[in-house]
């Protein structure tokens, strides 16, 4: 599948949720769709599975607009951090209307997650905890087996052993078909070994699109005294810089190899934390 | 085998060098299978591709091969190739942090060089 996002605006009165963005998602990968509370993610994921229509600008997916359009929207499946389902249905209701709705449903993959996550298929769903109702999205998503299945911060009050079910039976199903996976969390330390592309979104613009394991080569924190460092990094495009007693630390673009042949001090810098310097809201560097 | 990774650097490079630290320590032999792309994904949760990545580097160094079907093994001059290789990066990856860290430690050449020689430190690594 190939998603194709330009110039995608969405207004709310004068707010833009969403303010002309840009980029290509393609092919099978599990994609990680990040930013602040606010950055648009869940906009964005709301007009990708046609629930909602764009200001301006438009999405095609394999080159047609998903809105209203039954084709794709049987081949996309969006669970959300909550409100999924109809509080009067029960759980098994809730299994057989997905499963006629999504033409690749797994119904073993659906059973066996719900005894892993030991959900009752009499319950309603008004009688279920947080953590229960998370499970039953993230059951319906995997089962889904929708060539783009999206998770919008899919386990509010799973506990962390669910969680990590979770991401292992993702895997697994991955390894299995490959899928479209676009995945938006905050728990990002939790999932980022997982992503192969990631999306940051802030204040409704795309800061950034990159292979993850490119981000986990070229961005760097190097640290030594401010006048090493403020000569290291000139010419550089640098993401943040601090400074304690005579000693800097500034967080840039470029490779742990080159700041060593300097003799400075080098790590890497992990994918939440460069998220956290390039959505913090303030002017750029 | 490590327990889990470091994600301030690239997963495949981890990848790579573990099984290239598992071939020069004799753990893994010529001729023998290594993990699956799947099954490092699997006990690292990490994405198919990127361990894929680390894997692929090493058949196009000749330090591993593929047999169709059956999985990839450990070639004949893996660890011949891999002293190779280590010896070129001991310089960057041991002498200059050595060197730096003297400097500023004040510690002069001949210094260096009695430490070099002390026997009792003799530390193959």
């Amino acid at each position: 599948m190939k998603i194709e996002v330009k110039s995608l605006t969405k207004k709310y009165g004068d707010h833009r949720a969403l303010n002309d963005i840009s980029f290509i998602l393609d092919g099978p990968k599990i994609y990680g769709l990040l930013g602040r509370n606010g950055a648009g993610k869940t906009t964005f994921m709301d007009i990708l599975s046609g629930h909602i229509m764009a200001s301006n600008g438009e999405i095609l997916i394999n080159g047609e607009n998903p809105f209203d359009n039954q084709r794709l929207t049987e081949s996309i499946c969006l669970i959300k951090e909550g409100q999924n389902f109809k509080r009067d249905l029960k759980i098994k209701n809730v299994l057989k209307i997905y499963s006629y709705f999504y033409p690749n449903w797994d119904q073993e993959l659906a059973e066996n997650l719900i005894k892993e996550y030991n959900l009752d298929l009499n319950s309603k769903i008004k009688t279920l905890s947080k953590g229960m109702e998370s499970a039953l999205g993230i059951t319906v998503g995997l089962a889904s087996k929708a060539p783009i299945t999206i998770f919008d911060e899919p386990y509010i009050g799973l506990d962390a052993p669910s969680r990590k079910k979770f991401y292992e039976i993702m895997l697994e199903e991955y390894q299995e078909k490959p899928r479209m996976i676009i995945f938006s969390t905050h728990l990002i330390d939790e999932v980022s070994l997982l992503f192969e592309e990631v999306l940051i979104l802030r204040e409704g613009s795309l800061v950034l699109q990159e292979e993850s394991e490119i981000l986990r080569n070229n961005t760097i924190a190097v640290s030594g005294t401010i006048e090493e460092v403020e000569t290291f990094i000139s010419g550089k495009e640098v993401i943040e810089k601090k400074q304690l007693a005579g000693m800097m630390t500034a967080y840039i673009y470029g490779t742990v190899e080159e700041a060593k042949m300097f003799g400075l001090n080098v790590e890497g810098v992990p994918i939440q934390e460069l998220m956290i310097y390039l959505t913090e809201r303030k002017k750029g560097a | 085998m490590k327990n889990s990774l470091d994600e301030s650097k690239p997963i495949f490079m981890q990848i790579k060098e573990q099984l290239e630290d598992s071939i020069i320590n004799g753990t893994i032999k010529a001729g023998e299978r290594v993990p699956s792309t799947n099954e490092f994904a699997a006990f690292y949760k990490i994405n198919p591709a990127t361990a894929a990545k680390g894997i692929n580097e090493l058949v196009a160094e000749d330090i591993l091969f593929k047999r169709r079907g059956v999985g990839m093994f450990v070639t004949d001059d893996a660890m011949q190739i891999l002293i190779e290789s280590r010896k070129k990066t001991f310089y960057e990856n041991y002498m200059l942090p050595l060197k730096s860290e003297a400097i500023k430690l004040q510690i002069s050449v001949e210094e260096l060089m009695d430490m070099v020689k002390r026997e009792d430190i003799s530390n193959e690594n």
